[in-house]
C-alpha cells in the first residue's frame, strides 16, 4: 500500500475533512515492505517460483509497485480507482485476483500506518476460506504447509497452517533491503498489470463513512526539572501518582 | 437490540481488556451478552456472569475453541452473530486476529480500536498512529467492532448475576493447528493494565543495563516493564513489551521514558498516559513536547 512516509507528521486539515496529504512525501506501508522482502527470501530459498505485487489505489500507487519490482517481485497487479478503498473493499479485490492467479501463499504487512485498520489479512482469508497466520514473525514453508510463529499480547506463538494460506508480517520477521539503482532499472522493465474493481466484478464503495476528522488533544506544556529530588516531590505532591 | 462481547479468558478468570468491552457495550446500549469461548473455561464463564451490566454469559466448549484459533473462533461467533446488532472484541492481539473475519464473512466493514462511543453506529477512532480522530459511522445492518481497552474504563467485575448457557462448540476447520506458545514469564503487572510504567530505550545500550537500571526502579514503584521498538529490536528486552503503535497501547496513571527520544511510532502507544516523565540526555528529543 502507498501510504504517507512514516516519518511524516501528517496535519489534520481545518475544515475536518481529512489529513493534508498533498505534497507530502508518500512511500510504500513499513509491514508491506517485510511483506516484500521475505517473498523474495522464500524464492532465494527455492521455496517460491514467482512473486505478485499487488496494489489498489490511484494511478500513482504503480511507483509503490515498482518498488516491490525493484525489491525482487517478478510482475504486479495494480487495481486502479480514484474511490477510497476500505479494507474490505481490497480484500474481495485480492479474492477476486486469488481465483484468478491461484497462489499458494498471501503474504500481508499486519496494518497499513495511515488507516491502522489491521483488518485486511483476516478478511481476505475469510473470504477465501483459507487459515490465516497473523502477526508473523518467523514463516517456514515445508510439505505443503507454513510453521509460522506469531507475536502475541503475552509472547509467541506457533501455528501449523496448510497453504495456501494468508500471512501477515509483524515488524521482526525480517529487516526489508535496500533498492539499488541497478534493480530500479530493471524494474522498469517488468510487467505490471492494470485492472479496474469492475474489471473483476467487485463493488469497491466505501461501507464507512467519515463524518470528521479532528486534531487529538493537545497535553498541557511540561515543565524540566533540576534534579531527582525534585522531580520525585512533584509526582507525589503534584501530579499525586506515587 | 442485543450485544456480543467476546471475552478473552485464561479458563479460569476473564482478563481485564474484556471488562473495558463491556463497558463500550454498555455505551452503545442494549442487552450485553458475554461469548466465553474455550476449552475447561467453566470458571471464565462464571468470572463473566459476576460482571456488572452482563445480561447473559454463552459458554462454548470444545477442543476446536481451545487455543483461540481465528478459523474456529471466528465460525463460533459467526454461528452466533444472527441475534446481534454489535458484535465487540477488545482490540488485543486475538481480538485483531479474529473481528475481520467475522466482519468479511457478514459482509461488513469493521470497525477497529474505537476510543468513543458517539451512538449506536458512531464512533471515534484514531488513524495516523494517533495523530489524527476520525468519527466514523457505520451504515451496516451489524457492526463488528475492537474496543482500545485504554479509552474505556474497565466495568466493575463484580456485582453481576448472569445466567450461564451452555451451546456445543462449533466443528474444527482442520486448516490450522497449534503448535505451541513461548510466554514470557514476569511477575510484574500486566502492561496494559499498569498504573505505573517505566520504559527504557535504545540509550541503555545493553540488555543488562535495561535490567540494572530499569528493574529496581520498577519494582520499587510496583511498575510494569515497557520499551521502545529501538530496545526490543537491539534484543534489550522481549517483543511484548514493546510500546507503540506496532505494539501495546497503554493509558497508565505514569508513564516513566528512560532514554526514550519519542518517535511518532511510540507516542501513539503512550500519549494517553495521565502523567509522563521523560529521563533523556537529549534536550530536544521529541519526548519532552509530550512530557509533563
Amino acid at each position: 500500500k502507498r501510504v504517507v512516509d512514516y516519518n511524516v507528521k501528517v496535519r489534520v486539515k481545518s475544515d475536518g475533512s481529512g489529513v493534508d496529504i498533498a505534497n507530502v512525501k508518500m512511500s510504500m506501508n513499513p509491514f508491506d515492505e517485510i511483506a516484500v522482502e521475505e517473498a523474495v527470501r522464500l524464492k532465494e530459498k527455492g521455496v517460491v517460483t514467482e512473486i505478485v505485487a499487488f496494489s489498489a489505489g490511484d494511478a500513482k500507487a504503480q511507483e509503490t509497485l515498482r518498488t516491490a519490482l525493484a525489491i525482487g517481485a517478478d510482475r504486479a497487479i495494480l487495481v486502479e480507482t480514484a474511490e477510497e478503498l476500505q479494507p474490505l473493499a481490497v480484500a474481495k479485490l485480492l479474492k477476486a485476483l486469488l481465483d484468478k492467479e491461484q497462489p499458494q501463499l498471501v503474504i500481508l504487512g499486519k496494518q497499513a500506518i495511515d488507516d491502522d485498520a489491521n483488518q485486511t489479512g483476516q478478511m481476505l482469508a475469510a473470504l477465501a476460506d483459507l487459515p490465516q497466520a497473523t502477526f508473523a514473525s518467523k514463516l517456514e514453508i515445508a510439505d505443503g504447509k507454513a510453521q509460522v510463529t506469531r507475536e502475541i499480547d503475552g509472547g509467541l506463538e506457533t501455528l501449523s497452517i496448510d497453504l495456501p494460506a494468508i500471512v501477515t508480517t509483524d515488524l521482526r520477521l525480517n529487516e526489508p533491503r535496500y533498492v539499488t539503482l541497478p534493480n530500479i532499472m530493471k524494474a522498469k522493465k517488468k510487467p505490471l498489470e492494470v485492472f479496474k474493481p469492475e474489471d473483476l466484478g467487485v463493488d469497491a464503495k466505501p461501507r464507512l463513512k467519515t463524518l470528521k476528522v479532528s486534531e487529538p488533544p493537545k497535553r498541557g506544556a511540561g515543565v524540566k526539572v533540576p534534579d531527582v529530588a525534585t522531580l520525585v516531590d512533584k509526582l507525589k505532591n503534584e501530579a499525586k501518582v506515587l | 437490540m442485543s450485544i456480543l462481547v467476546i471475552a478473552e479468558h485464561d479458563n479460569s478468570s476473564i482478563k481485564p481488556a474484556t471488562l473495558n468491552a463491556v463497558t463500550a457495550a454498555i455505551q452503545i446500549g442494549g442487552d450485553v451478552h458475554v461469548l466465553v469461548a474455550g476449552q475447561g473455561a467453566a470458571a471464565a464463564a462464571q468470572a463473566a456472569a459476576q460482571v456488572t451490566g452482563v445480561a447473559r454469559v454463552i459458554l462454548a466448549e470444545g477442543e476446536s475453541l481451545a487455543h483461540g484459533l481465528a478459523e474456529n473462533l471466528a465460525a463460533q461467533v459467526l454461528a452466533l452473530a444472527g441475534d446481534y446488532s454489535h458484535i465487540l472484541f477488545p482490540a488485543t492481539a486475538s481480538g485483531k486476529n479474529t473481528a475481520p473475519r467475522v466482519a468479511a464473512r457478514l459482509d461488513v466493514a469493521q470497525i477497529s480500536d474505537i476510543t468513543k462511543v458517539e451512538s449506536a453506529d458512531t464512533f471515534e477512532r484514531p488513524i495516523y498512529a494517533g495523530n489524527a480522530i476520525a468519527t466514523v459511522q457505520s451504515a451496516d445492518a451489524k457492526k463488528v467492532i475492537t474496543v482500545r481497552t485504554t479509552a474505556f474504563d474497565a466495568a466493575a467485575a463484580t456485582g453481576g448475576s448472569a445466567a450461564v448457557e451452555s451451546i456445543a462448540a462449533v466443528a474444527d476447520s482442520g486448516k490450522s493447528r497449534f503448535v505451541g506458545v513461548d510466554v514470557t514469564k514476569s511477575d510484574r503487572p500486566e502492561l496494559t493494565a499498569a498504573k505505573i510504567i517505566v520504559s527504557g530505550g535504545r540509550a541503555l545500550g545493553s540488555s543488562e543495563k535495561f535490567n540494572e537500571v530499569l528493574t529496581p526502579l520498577a519494582d520499587k514503584l510496583g511498575a510494569a516493564l515497557g520499551a521502545s521498538r529501538a530496545a526490543v529490536d537491539a534484543g534489550y528486552a522481549p517483543n511484548d513489551w514493546q510500546v507503540g503503535q506496532t505494539g501495546k497501547i497503554v493509558a497508565p496513571q505514569l508513564y516513566i521514558a528512560a532514554g526514550i527520544s519519542g518517535a511518532i511510532q511510540h507516542l501513539a502507544g503512550m500519549k494517553d498516559s495521565k502523567v509522563i516523565v521523560a529521563i533523556n540526555k537529549d534536550p530536544e528529543a521529541p519526548i519532552f513536547s509530550v512530557a509533563d
